[in-house]
């Protein structure tokens, strides 16, 4: 990490990057490979997503609603209207918008917190599962859902067989999600949440508006992971209750993102690239056989890492990174942002 | 009486009585994840995934080991009070001192462990332990003998631990502790043993739950999936840790079940249910019974 202070060093760092990543279908065009590659960045984007909110301490578990609102909107619009996904996205994440006002508002006003809010948002991924479920003369119910194959232009439809054209789809969305979180990181907006997940009363006492600024970050967060439902739906032109929705996926987004790193912005990717890779790894060694093994595996691992690794593998391999630069630490490597502000601020 | 029911419809009064019945089970698992509330402050996610592993339990013993019903029951108690125990020794104790969000994730990595736990060593088949209670017909309504033994059963489980809480000294300090975490160390009370026997009451209950469970619903590694998130609403509905609260919850959560099934299917009961809790939350956060501040 000697281009730190470098101004120039880090775009071009960023830029030779995103010519790699953007390179790499046209130099390995294994389909399969490409497959993991794209659903490990649709997955990234949304464990990235829960953890804009996670880190604050706003620890959703109805983020699977959200997803499942993301997709099934997107598709049943489609479906049943024939509007273009190009439409039927926006609509749909104005959908988990408003779902996500109508759970954060009474939440945050009434200062719901903590283990509260875990379950009250808990509630939100049951009721989305249970609705999907119930009204299953439209979306087919737990047997899952197919956007229909479109007949006209596949650019309308948002459909697509070519794999390589999903990759660089999926790199795009995936690098918004990091430029979000990055932007997010370096806001006002920031300094504030932190001051809330540090004590609401005070920080509402220093002048925050402690609800509104816990419904930006949220709906900002249901966003996002909206989005990342209707792209997986798009993608994987197939989705199911169990797969988009519910409690189940809710908690692994927080697994991947707490196993990678919550206070980082690669923290999630390294969760997915994790998650999936071992589940894959799991598939084809030992085949139908390893059926349960993942999550047997994850479970194990989540509960180790919180007692063990509360940062996260990234998080704390940063921090190694960082304790060995600078012997005396005062501040976690996870908040570098706040360090510098912080020293900026404070006279010498 | 006649005419009372003729004006009545006896639909409507078979799925209050169903409610009522369904309530009082409700009310057995509000209690066991209350009272893990109310005394250690955490939450356990994976409170179901017990019952499942109870309900697998009963599975083995009736079904595979041919033990009498009387005899499995009180086993599988025990084995989801060791369970408990368990769970609070290896994951809780460890997390005392993190932050409560922390204590409550690692309780989601045991769902997802005993789940899976679950799926590998029993296969994902559902399974029955074969015991058919007849319906019991009153007039032209019909209630199953099962609801209705889970019921009393229910009903006499929590007695037994609120004459527990109220006539032991064990009871007298974990109702103590759970008003005040902090004093009751310098009096003299040993916080640690008094947690891990909350932990292992939650867990008998949940056993208990189980072996109720067992007679009306197929066992399969996913049916916490189902219990779980009706479990958490009635608890946060009623109040974390307000045992009244959560009693008065189920109740009122099972006649909305049972009565929103009546119209439609039973789906929409309980889409009707969360709809419910997401009004309450508007109305009264802290829980039904919280007094305004």
């Amino acid at each position: 990490m000697s281009l730190g202070r470098n101004p120039i060093a880090w775009p071009i760092a960023w830029a030779v990057a995103a010519i790699v990543l953007a390179a790499v279908p046209f130099v390995h065009r294994d389909p399969y490979h490409l497959h993991i590659l794209i659903l490990i960045l649709i997955w990234s984007f949304a464990y990235t997503s829960w953890s804009m909110m996670g880190r604050f301490g706003l620890t959703s578990l109805g983020h699977g609603g959200f997803m499942g609102v993301g997709a099934y909107v997107t598709a049943l619009l489609w479906n049943h209207l024939g509007l273009t996904p190009w439409l039927g996205i926006p609509i749909a994440l104005v959908c988990a918008a408003i779902l996500a006002l109508i759970v954060g508002y009474p939440c945050f006003r009434f200062r719901i917190t903590g283990h509260y809010f875990a379950l009250v948002t808990l509630a939100l991924s049951g009721i989305v599962l249970q609705v999907i479920t119930a009204t299953r003369d439209w979306t087919g119910g737990s047997l899952g859902y197919t956007p229909e194959a479109t007949k006209g232009s596949q650019l309308l439809a948002m459909q697509s067989g070519d794999k390589v054209v999903w990759y660089l789809g999926a790199l795009v969305v995936w690098a918004f999600g990091l430029v979000v979180w990055t932007w997010v990181d370096r806001s006002m907006a920031r300094s504030a949440m932190d001051a809330i997940s540090e004590d609401e009363d005070a920080a509402a006492a220093a002048g925050v508006n402690v609800t509104a600024e816990k419904l930006k970050i949220t709906v900002l967060s249901a966003l996002m992971t909206a989005l990342a439902g209707a792209v997986y739906c798009q993608y994987q032109m197939f989705i199911s209750p169990d797969t988009v929705s519910g409690i189940g996926i809710s908690l692994q987004m927080v697994f991947a993102a707490v196993v990678g790193g919550l206070y980082v912005a690669l923290g999630p990717t390294v969760g997915a690239i994790i998650t999936i890779l071992l589940a894959e790894m799991l598939r084809i060694g030992f085949g139908t056989k390893a059926v349960g093994w993942d999550n047997l595996i994850y479970g194990a691992l989540l509960v180790a890492f919180i007692i063990f690794l509360p940062k996260g593998i990234l998080g704390s391999i940063l921090d190694r990174l960082k304790l060995r630069r600078a012997p005396a630490p005062t501040r976690p490597a996870a908040e570098p942002a706040r360090a510098r502000s912080a020293s900026a601020a404070s006279p010498p | 009486m006649e005419a009372f029911l003729e004006i009545f419809d006896i639909y409507l009064l078979e799925a209050v009585i169903n409610g009522i019945l369904l309530g009082g089970v409700l009310a057995l698992l509000a209690l066991g994840l209350n009272l893990i509330f109310g005394v250690i402050d955490v939450t356990w996610i994976c409170y179901a995934e017990l019952i499942m592993i109870g309900m697998y339990g009963m599975y083995y013993l009736f079904s595979v080991y041919h033990m009498p019903y009387w005899v499995a029951a009180p086993l599988c108690i025990l084995l989801v009070a060791a369970l408990g125990a368990l769970l609070h020794f290896l994951v809780i104790e460890p997390l005392l001192s993190a932050p409560p969000i922390n204590q409550l994730l690692a309780t989601g990595g045991v769902l997802f462990f005993l789940q899976s736990f679950a799926t590998v060593v029993f296969g994902i088949d559902f399974r029955n332990v074969g015991i058919k209670l007849p319906i019991l017909a009153v007039g032209e309504m019909h209630f199953s003998y099962a609801r209705l033994l889970a019921f009393v059963a229910a009903l006499i489980g929590m007695v037994a631990v609120y004459v527990f809480m109220k006539k032991t000294y064990v009871g007298t300090a974990i109702r103590a502790i759970a008003q005040d975490r902090q004093i009751m160390v310098l009096m003299g009370v040993d916080t640690k043993r008094i947690y891990l026997i909350t932990s292992a009451i939650g867990g008998a209950l949940a056993g208990l739950a189980a072996c109720l469970l067992v007679l009306m619903y197929d066992v399969h590694p996913f049916i916490g999936l189902s219990i779980g998130p009706v479990t958490f609403l009635i608890c946060v509905l009623g109040g974390l840790g307000n045992f009244v609260g959560g009693f008065v919850a189920s109740f009122l959560f099972a006649e909305i079940i049972s009565l929103g099934g009546l119209f439609s299917d039973l789906e929409w009961g309980y889409v009707l249910a969360f709809g419910f809790f997401i009004l309450m939350m508007f109305i009264r956060p802290a829980g039904l019974l919280a007094r305004r501040s």
